[in-house]
């Protein structure tokens, strides 16, 4: 993870509760963490929609949606983005997950989940992947200008897989 | 700030599955994960030609299927027209068809080509049709996606993933300095000296 003298405590770690949150998907849809209760969700948060390489991470997990939902995984991109914008670059970018507007009051949610850059304004480029119990598995925390790839993601729900035991 | 934070490797290491172009002992591997569809890879398509011939006998090179489905619609059924073809002995020649006829994927052209290289045209289309080769295509895009692949072209040096420029030069250079090296690709044993 990389040091961050922004949000001095870091972002939550596995083993955390994931804190709950509710935010626009649309100019009139909202969605809950806690909607996802019972299966694995992957919030992935990022600096802004159009930036060139956010757009090349959303892409990618655009692409690698089919094996996310493999493991019963809903993919949630957060920004602090509005709903209009996220609208138009979701359809620009053929998105098949839901982006989430943390636009007021501006980054509240990603200040919760320690990621948000208070001089910039934006979030860090920071992925969690959430159980379903809401706990927080694996956290991580890309340089702002490296796209974090999906491997992590994938690694974290195997792990997941791995873990529960069957009733 | 440095672009590699944790050194990417080849997560499926280079075996009898895959496609393979080269000696078997060479000190260098290359493995690219690539798209037909994919600009960037048609442009590093005459490249991996030169590196090959200035590296000869020297280096073995591997391709891989990662279509991005949703950018490119032609991608999927390109990648497994090739191992189509590949099921008939003629996987190479179609992978350079692909990219040499980049524009023109639609399926009627992978048929066209299927019929130039001389394959059995039915069965061709017939395993087109079938998807036979669709889990395989797949298992290529998963081990891309386990290795740390973020996009195409994407190539691994002896099983580490090249972030440096893949133009002729600094793509050389670094398959160079393996030879040297002769960093045996993780997951395998060494060659036997």
């Amino acid at each position: 993870m990389s040091p961050n003298t922004r949000n001095p405590e870091g972002p939550l770690g596995a083993g955390v509760p994931a804190p709950d949150f509710r935010l626009p998907r649309s100019p009139d849809q909202a969605v809950s963490l806690r909607d996802f209760r019972g299966r694995p969700v992957i919030v992935a948060f990022y600096p802004a929609d159009w930036s060139p390489v956010c757009g090349d991470q959303m892409a990618l997990y655009n692409e690698v949606l089919p094996e996310f939902r493999r493991h019963g995984a809903e993919l949630l991109g957060v920004s602090v983005d509005g709903v209009w914008c996220h609208a138009a670059f979701a359809r620009d970018r053929k998105l098949h997950f839901p982006l989430l507007a943390d636009f007021e009051p501006k980054g509240a949610v990603a200040r919760r989940y320690g990621v948000y850059r208070e001089g910039d304004g934006f979030t860090e480029r920071a992925l969690f992947v959430i159980d379903g119990e809401g706990v927080i598995r694996w956290s991580h925390v890309s340089p702002l200008g490296v796209n974090p790839g999906a491997d992590g993601i994938l690694r974290a729900l195997e792990a997941l897989a791995g873990d529960r035991t069957p009733a | 700030m440095s672009r590699r934070d944790t050194a990417a490797v080849l997560a499926l290491a280079v075996s009898e599955r895959d496609h393979i172009q080269g000696p078997a002992g060479a000190p260098v591997t290359l493995v690219e994960y690539g798209d037909y569809e994919c600009p960037h890879c048609g442009r590093a398509y005459p490249i991996i030609k030169k590196v090959r011939e200035r590296m000869g006998r020297r280096l073995r090179f591997v391709y891989r299927n990662f279509p991005l489905r949703e950018s490119h619609p032609h991608a999927q059924h390109a990648a497994e027209a090739a191992e189509a073809a590949g099921a008939q002995g003629k996987f190479w020649e179609m992978h350079d068809r692909l990219f040499e006829r980049q524009f023109a994927l639609d399926d009627e052209y992978l048929v066209e080509y299927a019929g130039d290289l001389g394959l059995d045209i039915a069965r061709f289309r017939e395993e087109l049709a079938a998807g036979v080769y669709e889990p395989r295509v797949r298992e290529d895009f998963r081990s891309g996606v386990l290795s740390g692949v973020n996009g195409t072209p994407t190539f691994f040096v002896n099983g580490v993933r090249h972030d440096d420029a893949w133009d002729f030069e600094p793509l050389a250079a670094a398959l160079e300095r393996a030879a040297v090296t002769r960093q045996p690709p993780p997951g395998t044993a060494p060659d036997p000296a």
